[in-house]
């Protein structure tokens, strides 16, 4: 067993005996449950408006109706989720000295920021499986294609892994989990943001940079159903930058 | 195996330690005593690679802690001064993961456990939450991770805190058990501790070290006068003078409550007998008289009182000693 599956494991583990996970799944899956309800209904309003317009059934979109404003949504809702799943992370080790024990273990930093990230994004995943649900009743009762769902779901786990990547940097940076937290979750909203400055500027070199830079246009594009090359390149590149910086963090520490 | 040479480090402007040099051969156990903040944890840290030194260099069965820590990290085993234990995980989970961080194969982790499980007495709380246990299960469950995968060279911060009597015991029993096979380091502020397990002594004061030798040799090594204790049972108002009057008396101190004089007399010669007849003769009624020998405890305390105590430990932890007396 490599050091990083040791530590993905026990990471995994810490999660299931804390009650943070339960509660922070319960919460999201609840909001995502409201959210796509919420979604139905208005697609169910605007059907029977176009047939009262029309005259007769209409040929609804659900891509278009319900599941691209639930993606849009749940964006919102992983911002604000995912720094609790974080930000226990490397402040609790280095809070509980536990981190003295991984420091002085013939295992690398990589390893353990490697590690803690994929304990972390397992979790996540688990929880966007879990969010299946509603596609799965839905097509029970109407068709609609699956393609745009999928990469919709692409889309979500790219941002939510860019999220936790900046979680775990966030986490590295202080022992307070609540710093942590607020930490990731300030970082994440300013690169959103980016996205807005960018559009604000304009069509030119700096708007464009700026726009490139934040998630939300490559989130855009795979909701669409666009899998387009460079946005799976900017999100993995912005992982790698995020837990890149984390390794720098914890390297530096040694330092102090 | 252990080799520290000139190591400083510091914090800014502050020096937590300044170039300490000592080494410690395979099979050695090692005290590490000082006061609080006098700089051990800083070399243990640097020892176990957790932090690197501003100055100087240390290496462990040959390898540097800057330059190899890996092959480092792989030959100790650490205990710090608070137990790394997760709180959330049973025993067993704990042990097994730190026995895959450390490398170790299945089949040597299932032994290695049941050896530490056996050796530290954890059979009854293995599967229980380590959150759950007591303060002196959770000190045995450190130790345990500390000699899983069967290290060449232990660094114990501070071993026996929080153990009562009967664990402290029991604890000492298994680092001596360890010397001949490990190299053991451990830090103490408890002076007998270093006494019981320990080959030598290393007395670090302010980041400095001020002593290292065995600590049979350091107390000898400072009784460079013996003390002679003297009760008298009708002193005159001047007896402290007239004992300094003395030949061979170098400095009396006056009595504390239990009235009696403490003569610092000069080495190699015998005052017993002079004294008692010197009391005797005058008809003052002589109760009790003996020698004082210095315990460890005194040499600490005379050591990190003064600096440099070694240099001049005819006068000026003098003082210090007296002070202690006017406290007892």
């Amino acid at each position: 067993m490599t050091p990083v599956n040791a530590i993905v494991a026990k990471e995994l583990r810490s999660y299931f005996v804390s009650p943070v996970v339960y509660v922070v799944s319960a919460v999201f899956l609840l909001i995502f449950g409201v959210l796509s309800y919420l979604a139905v209904v208005n697609a169910g309003n605007q059907a029977v408006r176009m047939m009262q317009i029309q005259g007769a059934a209409a040929q609804l979109n659900l891509n278009d109706l319900v599941f691209r404003p639930t993606f849009y949504s749940t964006a919102i809702v992983i911002l604000l989720v995912l720094p609790i799943l974080t930000m226990r992370l490397f402040a609790e080790e280095r809070k509980l000295r536990t981190f003295e024990l991984l420091m002085t273990s013939p295992i690398g930093i990589n390893a353990v920021v490697l590690g803690k990230f994929l304990g972390v994004c397992l979790i996540f995943l688990g929880l966007l499986a879990l969010t299946g649900i509603v596609p799965l009743i839905l097509s029970v009762y109407s068709s609609f294609d699956w393609r745009p769902v999928l990469t919709g779901y692409l889309g979500l786990a790219l941002m939510g892994a860019l999220f936790l990547a900046a979680g775990v940097l966030a986490s590295a940076l202080t022992e307070n989990q609540i710093v942590a937290a607020f930490l990731s979750f300030g970082l994440s909203i300013l690169i959103w943001l980016l996205g807005a400055l960018g559009a604000v500027l304009g069509d030119n070199p700096v708007g464009n940079a700026l726009s490139y830079l934040s998630f939300i246009e490559h989130y855009d594009r795979l909701v669409r159903g666009l899998v387009d090359t460079k946005d799976l390149v900017y999100f993995v590149c912005g992982m790698i930058l995020m837990l890149f910086l984390a390794h720098r963090v914890v390297e530096s520490q040694r330092w102090k | 195996m252990i080799e520290v040479q000139n190591v400083t480090k510091r914090y800014g402007d502050f020096t937590a330690i300044e170039r300490v040099t000592f080494t410690v051969d395979k099979g050695e156990v090692l005290a590490f005593l000082g006061p609080n903040g006098a700089g051990k944890t800083t070399t243990m840290r640097i020892l176990t690679c957790f932090i690197p030194a501003t100055e100087g260099a240390a290496r462990v069965g040959g390898f540097d802690c800057f330059e190899q820590p890996m092959e480092v990290k792989r030959r100790i085993g650490y205990l710090p001064e608070t137990p790394p234990l997760y709180q959330e995980l049973t025993v067993t989970e704990y042990l097994t993961f730190v026995g895959r961080i450390k490398g170790m194969r299945a089949k040597d982790l299932r032994s290695g456990l049941d050896r530490v499980t056996e050796r530290l007495a954890l059979g009854d709380v293995r599967d229980r939450l380590i959150a759950n246990l007591s303060r002196g299960y959770q000190q045995r469950v450190g130790l345990a991770q500390v000699l899983l995968h069967d290290p060449p060279v232990l660094i114990l911060d501070e071993p026996t805190m929080g153990l009562d009597p009967k664990q402290i015991i029991e604890i000492r029993e298994l680092i001596k058990s360890l010397a001949g096979s490990h190299t053991v380091i451990l830090s103490t502020h408890i002076l007998p501790e270093a006494t019981a397990v320990c080959q030598r002594v290393v007395i670090i004061n302010n980041g400095r070290i001020v002593a290292v030798d065995s600590p049979q040799r350091l107390s000898a090594r400072l009784r460079q006068s013996e003390k002679i204790s003297v009760t008298v049972k009708a002193p005159p108002a001047n007896l402290a003078d007239r004992f300094r009057a003395l030949p061979g008396v170098l400095s009396v101190f006056e009595p504390t409550e239990t009235g009696a004089f403490l003569l610092e007399c000069e080495l190699g010669e015998d005052r017993r007998d002079d004294i008692a007849r010197f009391v005797v003769g005058n008809g003052w009624g002589l109760l009790e008289l003996k020698t004082v020998s210095m315990t460890l405890e005194d040499v600490f305390l005379r050591l990190t009182q003064n600096e440099e105590g070694m240099v001049s430990a005819g006068e000026a932890p003098g003082e210090a000693q007296m002070e202690k007396h006017t406290q007892a």
